[in-house]
């Protein structure tokens, strides 16, 4: 084993011994001080996930967030420098976290929270003015076979709980006194200029914003979201996206001549 | 309606050094209010991995104070110890940045930070033998023929040593510097930790650096700690205000590089911009004082 694999496998595993061929000036023992190494890696990648998922700490509080971020750090350490990326099989972690059963929305939690990460660095694109997609949807004649093209930041979420509740109910104090998260709610997150929103949608606009997302045409996007919910209300989704400016082109449906 | 955000670049014409004043790192809590009050710092310094996303605020924010101060790039991700070659795409990432931000400086430490697939996230010791300097020397060679300018190079701050080195840390430093053509990045805090760490006379160390190659000076603060024997353990936290002896320490470098471009470092524990700016004031004064 190389000298570095050593030293890694040690820094990230609190079980290993110290490793081989370290000293001290002071003839301290070398563990005191590799400790020093160990304890900055573990608490700056804990730190990061405490940075990155706010609401899932304030849900289990401190001491537990911490234990089982330490836990994730052992199971996952970063395979990347960017830090920003870091994380992203925390929810996941989480899911699959026994101890964390007893709050079964943790999990969705920080899965809306990644995506809210995720938005505030995605890449920056003009939307289209709100004014000209009003224009070409009302003076369009074959309104079916248009496909809109979201902006970046934009992502879905179906959870089984009511994660928006949820989180929107630590962003402010006392917020939880009427919360009831037993029952299902879908999430939008975009980033609306140089701010990260988070919107409660149903069903079927998730399946319509997926649809539009995978490059389906409008019509067959419609279709798939009154199969996800009957309820579903064009009109009003397409109001949230537009006010949002998470419409970023639009463009008619390539004829495949045969 | 919002506007597309401005991809702002700077002009690539010839960018000069870093100016001989102080700086101060540049952190996203402090985005807002250097811009409505326009400070007079120095430079800023950014973590370049921080601005390795796609877009949003960290980009906006940075192409706007970039358009009013210059600015120094300091990588924390390269891992130019490793065992391993560089990450390409990490190099890669990092010629884009100097691209579209021209930064004044560029600098990483001599430290690894990742091995194989794994990302250990902090700055790793090295031993200090004939193959390390061999390898720390190749990389430096491929980081400064990528990015076509040269770097700087920051001592570490340390805690242990190892029984394989065969090279004093100053005269690893010196030779790295006399092969590559790299600059020096002083980081005085971490002569100062690591001299105590390691019961070595900070300024007989400092004395054996090739002081002519200095292009930054770091100053930060360290928090502190007792290893086995209860002896004083000094931690590179950035979490504190700079220690007086590092002040000292400073000052009589200064005496021996002349006035340099000097960065105060917070990086944990972030009090308000004002108290980081009275910081950087007291080291501006330090520089005028070398001035005259």
């Amino acid at each position: 084993m190389s000298h570095h694999a050593a030293f890694a496998d040690a820094l990230i595993d609190p079980d290993l011994a110290c490793p081989d061929g370290l000293f001290s000036r002071n003839g301290a023992d070398p563990a005191s001080r590799f400790a020093v190494y160990r304890n900055n890696v573990h608490s700056a990648l804990i730190n990061a996930l405490a940075t990155a998922y706010p609401v899932t700490l304030q849900l289990v509080g401190d001491e537990f967030f911490r234990a089982m971020a330490g836990l994730f750090v052992q199971a996952s350490p970063p395979d990347s420098p960017l830090m920003s990326e870091y994380g992203s099989a925390f929810a996941g972690f989480i899911q699959a976290f026994e101890p964390a059963a007893s709050v079964p929305y943790l999990a969705d939690v920080a899965r809306l929270e990644r995506l809210r990460v995720c938005a505030y660095h995605a890449a920056d694109t003009q939307p289209l003015d709100q004014q000209t997609i009003l224009q070409t949807l009302q003076g369009q004649t074959d309104l079916g076979k248009l496909r809109l093209h979201l902006h970046p930041s934009l992502a879905t979420l179906n959870s089984a709980y009511a994660v928006v509740a949820v989180w929107a109910a630590h962003q402010t104090e006392g917020g939880l006194a009427t919360l009831n998260p037993w029952h299902a709610q879908s999430a939008l997150v975009l980033r609306q200029g140089l701010a990260v929103k988070v919107f409660a949608i149903d069903s079927g606009s998730v399946a319509f914003i997926d649809s539009l997302n995978h490059g389906t045409a409008l019509e067959t996007a419609v279709q798939h979201a009154l199969e996800a919910s009957a309820q579903f209300d064009l009109n009003q989704c397409l109001a949230l996206l537009i006010s949002h400016d998470a419409i970023t082109h639009l463009h008619l449906e390539q004829k495949v001549l045969p | 309606m919002m506007t597309l955000l401005p991809q702002h670049t700077v002009s690539p014409a010839q960018v000069p050094g870093l100016p001989h004043r102080a700086g101060l790192g540049l952190k996203n809590e402090h985005f807002i209010e250097v811009l409505e009050t326009s400070p007079d710092i120095g430079f800023f310094e950014v973590h370049a991995e921080n601005y390795m996303v796609a877009g949003g605020p960290f980009h906006h924010y940075l192409g706007l104070i970039r358009e009013q101060y210059p600015l120094s790039l300091h990588g924390v991700g390269l891992s130019i110890g490793g065992e391993g070659p560089l990450n390409r795409e990490h190099l890669a990432r990092l010629a884009l940045l100097i691209e579209r931000y021209q930064p004044h400086s560029f600098s990483e430490h001599l430290a690894w930070s990742s091995h194989g697939p794994v990302f250990l996230n902090d700055l790793l010791p090295l031993a200090y033998d004939a193959a390390t300097l061999n390898r720390v020397c190749e990389h430096i060679d491929q980081v400064q023929s990528t990015l076509k300018r040269p770097m700087l190079l920051e001592n570490p701050s340390t805690y242990l040593q190892f029984e394989r080195s065969t090279l004093d840390e100053t005269d690893f430093i010196s030779e790295v510097i006399r092969r590559t053509g790299c600059g020096l990045l002083l980081d005085v805090n971490n002569v100062y930790v690591s001299c105590i760490n390691h019961q070595r006379e900070a300024l007989s160390y400092i004395d054996a650096l090739p002081l002519h190659a200095v292009g930054e000076i770091h100053l930060a603060g360290f928090a502190e700690d007792t290893d086995s024997l209860g002896d004083r353990l000094l931690i590179d936290d950035h979490g504190a205000p700079i220690d007086n002896a590092v002040w000292q320490l400073y000052e009589q470098v200064l005496t021996r590089t002349g006035p340099v471009a000097t960065l105060i470092e917070r990086d944990n524990q972030l009090p308000a911009f004002s108290v980081l700016h009275a910081e950087a004031q007291h080291a501006d004064w330090h520089l005028l004082q070398v001035n005259v």
